[in-house]
């Protein structure tokens, strides 16, 4: 379904849509391929995803690691890109598969492919698909999370900004200490939930000062502990995925831990 | 020192409620953070000075075994004496050796961490010698009875108002009665004491910020001037370093000093910095009669193969726990012996054992903020990581975990199975949540939700979602 108006035919794209939106929230992933549609791409999801590994690999257990960098090594293997809605998973396929597998030198190179392949979505419109997505109206005041692994892995930073700069009458206010993390690291939160808290409070404290209606991130781990500790603290700013703010499905989509209002 | 890293848990838990901690700590982040990003701004090309320090400490680590001979040559050609220690107990030993043959009494100290590594004030006490620390944090700490809770910044911890207490109940038999002094009043006080130590101790110890093979030199570099007088007055200066300090050139010291400086309180240069040679030359005004180097093992050789290498680039800035929000959060005490924030996380386990510091390579989020700022570019959260495969491996990761994640992969590596009982659950779970949007309490999430609601999930899962929307766009196509 690429529009008339695009450029010539564009490669399928691959997503890699993650466990957590899987699970959790669905419009995200629906987000994702809607914008990618519109760069002009087609969108498949191979249906023998489930999930990078990470929980594995940050745990240690690198054998189970292995099994599952391998299934998601092969299942990738034929796409021209793959395009990830999320730094943390994206940054577990380009920056440590490689060495997950360095013992093994095909799948290494196999590795060092898929790595090569494997875009965090905002980089992905950005740098590779570079074209004006149709114009968004959300008038709201926003402020944007870094996740550490899309800043410290990946290097981004300057990608969701200048798309959330695009949609009309979104005006961002940047918080304090934003490229400190949140307190979610994954198994982390739940390993050590208090000092987990506490980081999560300060990261709360420094989005509440900036006075905006909404959080929006690209990280769909670091927006779940964000926002339940928003509810829980009954402070009134929405969370949202990046991609469903580019792709204008906030405004009738509920954020992140609110209920449905129809 | 006695580790107590295994207290990890609750420790934290009490520091995360102390609210004189947390008042103390909230200096940390404003002070040295700012200032460190200002300098290093500032700076032509510090990415170009941090690969070069990296790469010289790689080139001396691989051929420690030459430059540490060429070291011990050129301390013996200007006269001093260079002991090697394998083990804490030999450190102790032979820092005791020299006190007693010196007939000592009395022995200041300047900051030294391979110092606190082998337990050296526990040594001079069971000496019998008097122990007096010169640098203001850590004498601050020593009247306290406390470990450092930073290694450039030892008594961080404490609070301005705590430090009146001590010095009024220490230095005036408690007549001040919780007056908050300022800071310049407390300062010159402590000077005033220190000044009549310096003049009466037979021994001067020290730590070494680096060491250079060429010249058989070490550098001290402090911002009180402490280890000046201390190395300077006494008869005999003995310092203690690890000998992952050794550098080859003057030219790879200021290397390394420049990156220090910055990397650590955000300075250009700490406004003293010293390089000693030896012991009092003939026609010197001043010097010490004797000088002694102790060069520490303490299992650094053991980390020579393999990936904890990379561990000995350290320069021991403080810049990797300045910046970690665990750190930020807890202080130094919780992670239960010498050197506390990601650099300890990482060195704890391999000096005092991985199975009694179980905490310490997990309780990080890997968030990589600490590496960012690294001067050496150690990969800190790789090294935890490493850490905890070699947890996993030994068995030391709790039981309940690995059956979590062997089953959690069982289902993962079958996407058929997973996608079909993540649907099933997670519809489940979506219609319980709908309205509300989110579960105060949900079972097995405790952790979670003891400070955090949980999020809802949407109506089903993408997956099954995703298929719904290909047959129907199909169906209208
Ligand atoms: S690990 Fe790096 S940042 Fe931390 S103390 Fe050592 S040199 Fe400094």
């Amino acid at each position: 379904m690429s529009q008339a108006s695009s450029p010539a035919p564009r490669p399928t794209v691959a997503l890699f849509v993650t466990c957590l939106v899987d699970l959790f929230r669905p419009s995200v992933g629906f987000a994702t391929a809607q914008l990618l549609e519109q760069a002009g791409y087609s969108v498949d999801v191979p249906e023998a995803q489930t999930c990078c590994g990470q929980p594995a690999y940050n745990s240690g257990d690198r054998a189970h690691a292995k099994q599952i960098a391998k299934q998601v090594i092969a299942t990738f293997r034929e796409y021209a890109h793959v395009v990830v809605p999320s730094g943390s998973c994206a940054g577990t396929i380009t920056a440590h598969y490689p060495d997950l597998l360095r013992d093994e030198p095909d799948w290494a190179q196999a590795a060092r492919d898929l790595a090569d392949r494997t875009w965090e979505l905002t980089r992905f419109l950005v740098e590779v698909a570079q074209v004006d997505l149709p114009t968004v109206d959300h008038k709201t005041t926003t402020t944007y999370h870094d996740s550490c692994s899309g800043l410290r892995e990946l290097g981004i930073r300057s990608q969701p900004r200048q798309l959330l700069g695009r949609v009309n009458g979104l005006q961002l206010r940047e918080m304090a200490d934003t490229d400190v993390c949140c307190g979610f690291g994954g198994t982390f939160c739940v390993k050590y939930p208090d000092i987990s808290e506490r980081l999560v409070s300060n990261k709360v404290d420094n989005i509440a000062a900036t006075g905006a209606d909404m959080v929006v991130a690209g990280d769909l781990g670091c927006l779940f502990n964000i926002a339940g500790r928003l509810h829980r603290l009954e402070k009134p700013v929405r969370a949202y995925h990046v991609a469903e703010i580019l792709a204008g499905t906030a405004r009738s989509e509920p954020a992140i831990g609110e209920g449905d209002r129809s | 020192m006695e580790s107590r890293a295994h207290l990890f848990k609750p420790a934290a838990r009490e520091a995360l409620h102390n609210p004189d901690l947390q008042q103390a700590l909230t200096r940390v982040q404003a002070g040295f953070v700012g200032k460190r990003r200002t300098l290093v701004n500032k700076f032509p090309d510090f990415e170009g000075l941090r690969d070069r320090g990296q790469a010289m400490k790689d080139h001396t680590l691989a051929h420690l075994d030459y430059y540490l001979e060429q070291f011990e040559a050129k301390v013996h050609e200007a006269g001093g004496h260079v002991h090697w220690a394998e083990t804490a107990e030999d450190a102790q030993r032979i820092v005791a050796d020299i006190c007693r043959q010196a007939d000592a009494r009395m022995v200041t100290k300047g900051k030294t961490m391979a110092g606190e590594e082998v337990g050296i004030n526990e040594a001079l006490d069971a000496a019998g010698l008097e122990t007096v620390e010169t640098d203001l944090g850590e004498y601050i700490i020593q009247l306290a009875k406390e470990p450092p809770s930073h290694i450039i910044a030892p008594a961080i911890h404490k609070t301005r108002q705590q430090i009146c207490d001590l010095f009024d109940e220490h230095h005036h038999q408690g007549t001040f009665k919780e007056k908050l002094r300022e800071v310049p009043d407390l300062v010159n006080e402590a000077r005033g004491i220190l000044r009549g130590k310096f003049l009466n101790a037979d021994v001067g110890i020290t730590g070494a910020n680096c060491l250079v093979a060429e010249t058989g030199s070490m550098f001290l570099v402090t911002n009180e001037g402490n280890g000046d007088l201390t190395h300077s007055l006494p008869r005999v200066h003995v310092a203690i370093a690890g000998i992952e300090k050794l550098v080859p050139t003057l030219d790879d010291a200021s290397t390394l000093i420049r990156l220090l400086a910055r990397s650590a309180t955000g300075q250009e240069m700490t406004a003293y910095t010293t390089m000693v040679t030896g012991p009092r030359r003939g026609d010197d005004t001043d010097g010490p009669e004797e000088f002694h180097i102790v060069l520490l093992d303490h299992g650094r050789t053991n980390m020579m193969s393999g990936r904890f290498r990379e561990m000995l680039r350290c320069i021991r800035c403080g810049a990797c726990m300045n910046h970690c929000p665990v750190y930020a959060s807890i202080g130094g005490h919780a992670y239960g012996w010498v050197y506390p924030g990601p650099m300890g996380s990482v060195l704890t386990p391999i000096f005092v054992g991985l199975d009694k510091t179980k905490d310490l390579p997990n309780a990080c989020t890997l968030n990589g903020r600490c590496q960012s700022v690294c001067p050496v570019r150690i990969p800190l959260p790789d090294l935890l990581r490493d850490l905890r495969e070699a947890q996993f491996d030994q068995h030391l990761t709790p039981g309940t975990t690995r059956h979590g994640l062997a089953v959690w992969a069982w289902f993962a590596r079958r996407p058929r199975v997973y996608n079909a009982l993540s649907r099933l659950g997670i519809g489940l779970l979506g219609r319980l949540g709908r309205r509300r949007g989110r579960f105060r309490r949900l079972p097995l999430a405790g952790a979670w939700t003891a400070g955090r609601d949980f999020p809802a999930p949407q109506r089903t899962t993408f997956q099954a979602a995703w298929r719904q929307h290909l047959s129907r766009r199909q169906t209208h196509e």
